[in-house]
Parts: C-alpha cells; structure tokens; sequence
C-alpha cells in the first residue's frame, strides 16, 4: 500500500517546528508501524535528508519508551497497543496520516517525535516506592496477600510509564500515571505503612510538574495502551482526602540518640 | 595472564558464608567518602545502585533511555527462580544449584551457582517486600509455575510481566535513592570509554545523547551493568538499543572477554516475515507447560493444521524426550526445531516455523483458564502475526535471545581490571554454555542487591585509591579517543546506513555462528567480517552532526559489533567441542546431540585485545567440578 505522512519536524527544545509531508510507497501489511518509519529512514539518509527521530527501544510493547500520535490518536487507532505494536494491516493503500509528538507543558520536546518525560520520574521519586533496604525482607509468604488484592494492584502496576495518558488529556493530567502507581502500591499491605505520606508526596510533585487536574473525560484509560483503568483516579483522591487529615509528620523533638 | 578466580576454600555450601566473613567492611561513616560509578539500570544495575546508596556509598548512574525504568531487563516474561520449595515437591538450594550447573552443560563455575542458589530465596522476600505483584494462590501465599530444564515448579511470576514488576521494584528503589540525594541520576547518557589510571578503573567518558557533550566522570569504582550483545546478529529479541558499546570499550581497555561464543537461541519467538524486519519477539517459554510442539510428520505438508490429523503429526521432543517433553532446555528444543526445519517439514510462508498448539489444552482446562495464564501473550502474538492462537495453533522459530558469554570477572564479580566490577548479563559468570529459563532475572539481583554490596566494600577497603582529577593524562586521553572516534564516523560520509551494514553482519553471524556451527564456516566469516567492518569505516553514511543524532549512536554501537562478532566467530572456531548454546556439526552424539569434549576444554576460554586487527590472545580459567559429576546431559 502507499501512504502520505505528514510528520512534525522540529530540531530543537526551542526550535520552531512544522509538519514536513513524506510519500511511503510500498508498506507491507506486516510491517509494524516502527518498522515502516524505518524504511522511510533508510530512504531518507540515502538522499542525504535528517531522518525522523523518535524514541522507541524494545518494540515489544513493554518499555514505554515508543510513542506518538496518529491521526490526533496516541499510539495509534488499536486498543490497548503501543506504536511499536500496531502493524500497517489496520491501514490502507492512500491512508493520510499525521504523525505528532505528545504536546504538554511537562513533556518538552526534544526533537521531531522525541519528548522529555523526566516529570514522571521525578513523581515516582517523591513517593512511588516502598521504602525496604536490600536485606531487611521478611520471608516471602510472612504476610498473605489476598489473591484479589494482589491481582488489582497488578493491573495498576501494568502502567509502562509512556505518556499517552497525559498526551491524550485535554488538561495534560498526569492523573491516571500517578494514581496507578499509588493504587499499586496503597493496595499491598506492604505499602501499607507510607500510605499517607506517599499519596500526598505524588499528587504535590505532579502538581509542581505543571500537570493539569483531572476533569473525568477519560480519554487517559481509552488510549492506555495497558488499558489502565480510571478507578485508580478514584482511589487516588479518596486516599488523597483521607491523608489530609489522617497524615503527621513522623517527630523526634527530642532527638532519636 | 594467570585468571585467579578468587573461589573461597570450604565445603560448597559454606564458601559464600566464609568469604562474606573474610571479606573487608568499610565503615558506615567512611561510605559517604567513596564514589562509585553505576552504568545500566536493568535488574542487576538498578539493583547495584540502589543498594550500595542504600548502604552510605555515593553514587551516580548512568543509562541510554529516558528513564532508568526502560531497561530491557522490563521484557523479561516468564518469571524468577528460586529454591523456595513452597511447593513442598522436592526443591532444595542444592537441586536449584544442580539443575542449573547440568543446565550450563558444566561449563560454569560451581562455587558462583551455588551462591546463585542460595541467594535465589532473598531475592523473592525483597521483592515481595517492595511490593513487586507476584501471582499468588486464593489462601494468599505466592504461586508457583514450572519451567523448561526443571521438573519442580520453582519460578515465581507476574502475569507475563515479571522482568517489568522486578525492574520497577529496582527502579522504585532506585528513586527513592535519587530522591534522597545519594544517587545521582543521568539518563538519556551513553558510556564510550573507561579512564584506567595506574592500573584502575578510576572513571568513564560519556556522551549525553540529548546535546551530544561529552565529558568524565570520575570514581572510586565502576561497575558495569549494561546487559548482554545479542544485538551482533541485528535480529534479535533484545530491545533495540541492547549494546555491547560498554562492555567492549572496557574489553579494549584491558577486561578479558569470556566465551563470547556463547549465545543462547530461545525456542519460542515468532518467525521472521520479512527483510524490513526490526526485531525478533519472543513468546514466553511457559508456553510450553500448556501449548504441544508439532510439525507434519511428512515432508512437504501444506495443509492447514486443522486438516492435519493426529496420525500425521510429529510431536517430536515429546517423542524423542519422554522424561521432559515440551520442557526440555533451551538450546535443545532449539536444535530440535532447526533440525525438523532443515528435514523440509518447517511450517508457515518461509517454511521455517513450528506449531506451538493450545488446542489440547484448551479441551482440557477451558478457554478461561488459558487465557488467564496467558492472555497477554495471546494478544501479542495475535497483534504480530494477525491469527488467533485460539483458533490456530502459533508458529514459533528459534531466535537470538541472551548471550552467556560477556566480561570475564572472579568470585568477587571484578574483572580484570581492578574497580571494575561486572554483573548480570554483562558478565559471564553463571550459566556456562547454556542458561535456564527465568534465570536471568535469578542472576541479575543476586548480582546487584546481594553480591556486589558486599564485594565492592572489599575493594574499597583494601586498595590504596590515589587522588586523580580531570586533569589527569589518562582523562584526556580517554576523551581525546572518544570524540575522535565521533568525528571519524561523522567524516565518512559514505553512501550506505548504518543498518545496512548491520543487517549484512547479521546475516553472517546468524549463518555462520548461530544455531550451528562449523569450522569452515567460521573459517568464512572470520574473513567476511573484516573485510565488511573495512567497508563500514568507508561507505557508511551517518549524516547530521554531533548533537541529538540517533544515527550516530547506532553507528558507534555497530562499529563495535563487527569486532565483537569476530571474536565470537574465533572463541566458536577454537572451542573444537559442543556444549549447551555452542552446537559444533563435527561434534554431536549418534542421536544429533551435542558431545562435550570435557578432556580439553573443561575451561573458561577468556580473550584478551591484542589490539587493532591484531588477534586476541586466549587466556584459560580450568573449572573444576566437585559436585555435579559431568556427563552427557540427558533430557530423555
């Protein structure tokens, strides 16, 4: 098949970017999205033009690191896909596509489809872990998880971190990341003790990245290439309230010596 | 060079105990005074660091993604080892230490897999600790599956997702360490040199992949982490920016390279489609507890498989393994998939493919139950390939999975030069000449949360450090080299991509030193691969500058290659013998088994660089076994 793209190309953080259009003329229905960016590529530094950067590394759909929009889609028209993931059968020959990096004020743009996502990082840092010292474990079955507990928190736990929730999100939230890393963690009973003060820790720095608040469109759970579910916002703001008012700041006045 | 292993005397089972005892400490108020260099941030990396802030070290790490937590270690499926025994059906540290040296087909150092071993079962408790979501039973307690080359059920997993829980569990751990202010993050930064001053590893060059600066960063110690050189052979399951750039510069600069020729081929990943193929994918090797491996008995037979019945298919590792069947190892059921093929009774368009059928299975347990085993990977193979697995059976081929083989390193994990310590797939150290499945997870954290802690403290303490900045000849020189290097790939300006290039090496390596080999073909590709890398440095065209250049990383990473993939092409040459994922054509048994030649090369084949088209000098460690008595691995 033959396919139009018109693909935002933008050197620079603060460069001026614009949409250079390219003609792929033969896609293979087997080719994966990637791999048809590639071929255009090869062509492209064959003729002695700049390529088209965009981020992308295992192509398992695993990693996160991969991700763009289509069409005003992110990642793509499949459910529950990552880019690397969608293969060119679900197109057809004179598809006209336009390809954009995610857009939010916490992503910057690096260059053409490559956008700076340290922000989740920096959420994760504030409080997305369970704080136990390599060797300080008790016996893996000490604490019985139940299997429903246990399967739940796995589903939030699913999230690969790519953004398409943000990008997706007319506020640019960060809601639907940060709640399914606070549900992983609040539903275990072993993050049970740093529950309060985790919540409050990454709703602040999601805040501070300059992520927008969460309007319940839904748009974040319907591009979620994991297919994150918007309870874990849910769960996030009642945990959220519940800490306002159950949360103190651990005190040794007198000194811990 | 004489290799000292620095394996500790004692009774098997009390060599780790007696070393962690004579080992050094480093006082808790010293720590803070000692730097320490992290490169890679997948389990074992991840891990390293982690735990070695955790313990007062200061510490800074580096990685080539966006974030610490894309790591290919996140791919990893199946699930981890560990000789638990929640199973109560016969598992013990011993059997976990038995099954993987036999696995190794007893070309790993027993000392290391008993350490493994018995670390094996710290690693589940911190991870459960840290929240990692681990399958779990209705009572609570954690699950269990079995998996290929064992027969007690010892590998704990997340849905399909195992390698991804374990690296967020690091990565997790990782931040909050960052956080804290103890490790200093750098992402989005490659590794191209070590700086070696006085015989130390005292520091590394980097480039930052965003503005493209280099600069030196400068330690006490550096360890290693950045993962295995599957990537040589172009396709492969390994995500596309797996490297051996790390590893291979500190191989230049004086670290042995140990049995670069092993490589490990995984059974189950679907088959190539076509030549703009960018990567192999693996489907999780528990497929093989539920789906039965088949071809068409006859040559030739192009009917659908549904057409084909029971009577006209080969089940052919039930039929040739009684004992293990479909959960024979790795490189067996490899072979045995290549060898079926090679008959003329491979499946699907390229005629080289097996079923993978859940048909019985399905009968057998409902559709519910499968697709809650393996729902995920269900999906994936059906966004892939566009066929349902419930309806048709999957097609599998052998591809490029894991590499045994990497930096050489003694009990302690440091290589042979001394600060520069070397784990998880990075290193050679634990699986001999074939891995287990769900191992590499197993190694990777014993490495980084339990190993190295202790074992870098050693160092620190018992080695004088001298001062050194960056004006130290040595940085210069090391940064001088690196943006020479980057320069002279810009300059070439040729006419061809650099993934040309890499596919056409791929090629050879996969034809030459891949599921078989021999030696007129190695003979071959030790002149076809020079003669190419000298057509590289001529005709390749990266284009751009010497900023945000995707081309120009890729570029230094395949320049690297070529000289990695020739050194594996000689150490498969050598090693006159077949042994776990190195299949010799000259040596196999009657049966097309592979035939260890214990005699000669009962031994670590470590290569020195002998320099630029110099060849590398073979430097021999004899392993000994004094356990597990070698004989010929029998899966039947």
């Amino acid at each position: 098949m033959r396919l139009k793209l018109h693909v935002w190309r933008q050197k620079g953080k603060s460069a001026e970017g614009s949409f250079s259009s390219y003609d792929v003329p033969d896609v293979s229905e087997h080719m994966s999205f990637l791999e048809m960016l590639d071929v255009l590529n090869q062509r492209l530094i064959e003729k002695g033009d700049d390529p088209v950067s965009f981020d992308h590394d295992c192509r398992e759909g695993i990693c996160g690191m991969c991700g763009f929009m289509i069409n005003g889609q992110a990642h793509g028209p499949l459910k529950g896909t990552t880019v690397c993931q969608l293969h060119m059968r679900h197109y057809k020959d004179g598809d006209e596509l336009w390809l954009e990096p995610w857009r939010a004020a916490a992503f910057p743009i690096l260059k053409d489809l490559m956008v700076d996502r340290s922000a989740f990082d920096r959420i994760i840092a504030a409080g997305g872990y369970i704080s136990t010292p390599s060797g300080s474990a008790p016996d893996g079955n000490a604490i019985p998880v139940p299997k429903d507990k246990s399967d739940r928190a796995m589903d939030a736990a699913a999230c690969i971190g790519c953004g398409a929730c943000v990008a997706s999100c007319p506020n640019a939230s960060a809601s639907l990341f940060t709640s399914a890393k606070v549900t992983h963690l609040n539903l275990l009973p072993q993050g049970e003790p740093e529950q309060e003060r985790r919540t409050l820790a990454m709703v602040m720095q999601m805040r501070a990245e300059m992520f927008g608040h969460c309007t319940n469109v839904g748009e974040c759970e319907a591009v979620c290439p994991k297919q994150i579910s918007l309870e874990n916002i849910a769960k996030m703001n009642r945990d959220y309230v519940q800490a306002v008012f159950k949360y103190r700041e651990p005190s040794a006045a007198s000194g811990s010596g | 060079m004489q290799l000292d292993a620095r394996i500790p005397e004692g009774p098997i089972d009390k060599k780790w105990d007696n070393h962690r005892f004579r080992l050094k400490l480093v006082n808790p108020a010293n720590k803070r005074k000692y730097n320490i260099i992290v490169v890679g941030t997948g389990l074992a990396g991840g891990a390293a660091s982690a735990t070695l802030a955790e313990l007062g070290y200061n510490v800074k790490t580096f990685c080539i993604q966006d974030s610490p937590r894309r790591a290919h270690s996140i791919a990893a499926q199946g699930g981890i080892n560990a000789a638990k025994n929640y199973q109560n059906d016969g598992d013990s540290i011993y059997r976990l230490f038995y099954d993987t040296v036999k696995g190794g087909d007893y070309r790993a150092r027993e000392a290391n897999v008993h350490r493994l071993a018995q670390i094996s079962v710290n690693i589940i408790d911190q991870c459960v600790a840290q929240g990692v979501p681990f399958a779990r039973e209705y009572g609570g307690v954690l699950a269990n599956r079995s998996f290929g080359g064992a027969q007690v059920s010892r590998t704990f997993y997340a849905r399909g997702q195992t390698g991804q829980q374990l690296l967020l569990g690091a990565y997790q751990a990782l931040m909050r360490q960052v956080a804290l202010g103890k490790v200093k993050l750098y992402p989005r930064t490659e590794m191209l040199d070590v700086v070696v001053i006085d015989g130390k590893a005292r520091g590394i060059v980097t480039r930052s992949l965003v503005d493209g600066k280099t600069e030196v960063h400068l330690a006490d110690a550096v360890v290693l982490g950045s993962g295995g050189y599957g990537n040589v052979f172009f396709l492969s399951t390994n995500a596309k920016g797996s490297n051996a750039t790390a590893i291979w510069r500190a191989h230049k600069k004086g670290a042995l390279f140990a049995n670069p020729c092993y490589t490990q081929i995984h059974p189950t990943c679907i088959p190539v489609s076509g030549d703009y193929q960018s990567k192999l994918t693996l489907m999780s090797e528990s497929l093989r507890n539920d789906g039965r491996i088949w071809v068409p008995l006859n040559k030739g037979d192009k009917r659908t498989p549904a057409e084909i019945p029971e009577s006209d298919r080969d089940y052919y590792l039930e039929r040739r393994y009684p004992s293990f069947g479909n959960l024979v190892p790795r490189d067996v059921a490899s072979r045995n998939a290549k060898m079926v093929c090679d008959e003329g009774r491979g499946v699907g368009p390229t005629g080289l493919g097996v079923y993978l059928d859940f048909g019985d299975a399905i009968q057998r347990l409902g559709k519910r139950t499968i697709a809650e085993r393996y729902g995920n990977l269900f999906d994936m193979y059906e966004r892939i390939t566009g066929e349902d697995p419930y309806q048709v059976p999957m097609r599998i081929y052998p591809a490029i999975h894991y590499t045994m083989g990497g930096l050489w390193v003694d009990y302690n994990l440091m290589s042979t030069i001394p600060g520069m310590f070397v784990l998880g797939e990075a290193n050679f150290s634990d699986h001999g000449a074939n891995r287990l499945g769900a191992s590499a997870l197993m190694q990777g954290l014993a490495d980084g949360y339990f190993i190295i802690p202790y074992t870098i403290g050693d160092y620190l303490a018992s080695t004088k450090l001298e001062k050194v900045d960056q004006k130290h000849a040595a940085v210069k020189d090391a940064e001088r080299g690196v943006k020479e290097r980057l320069e002279r790939l810009l300059a070439v300006n040729g006419t061809r991509t650099v993934d040309s290039f890499h596919r056409e090496l791929g090629k050879i390596m996969w034809e030459h030193c891949g599921m078989a080999r021999n030696a007129k073909g190695l003979t071959e590709a030790l002149e076809t691969i020079p003669a190419l890398r000298e057509r590289f440095w001529k005709e390749v065209r990266v284009g751009g500058t010497g900023d945000l250049n995707l081309e120009l990383e890729k570029a230094g990473r395949v320049a690297d290659f070529f000289e990695l993939g020739e050194l594996m092409c000689r150490d498969a040459l050598v090693r006159e013998e077949s042994c776990g994922g190195h299949f010799r054509e000259e040596y196999q048994t009657p049966e097309g088994e592979a035939q260890r030649d214990d005699e000669r090369f009962t031994y670590v084949a470590a290569w020195g660089w002998g320099g630029e088209g110099q060849k590398p000098e073979l430097h021999k460690e004899p392993l000994e076994f004094k356990e597990v008595k070698p004989s010929q691995r029998s899966y039947k």
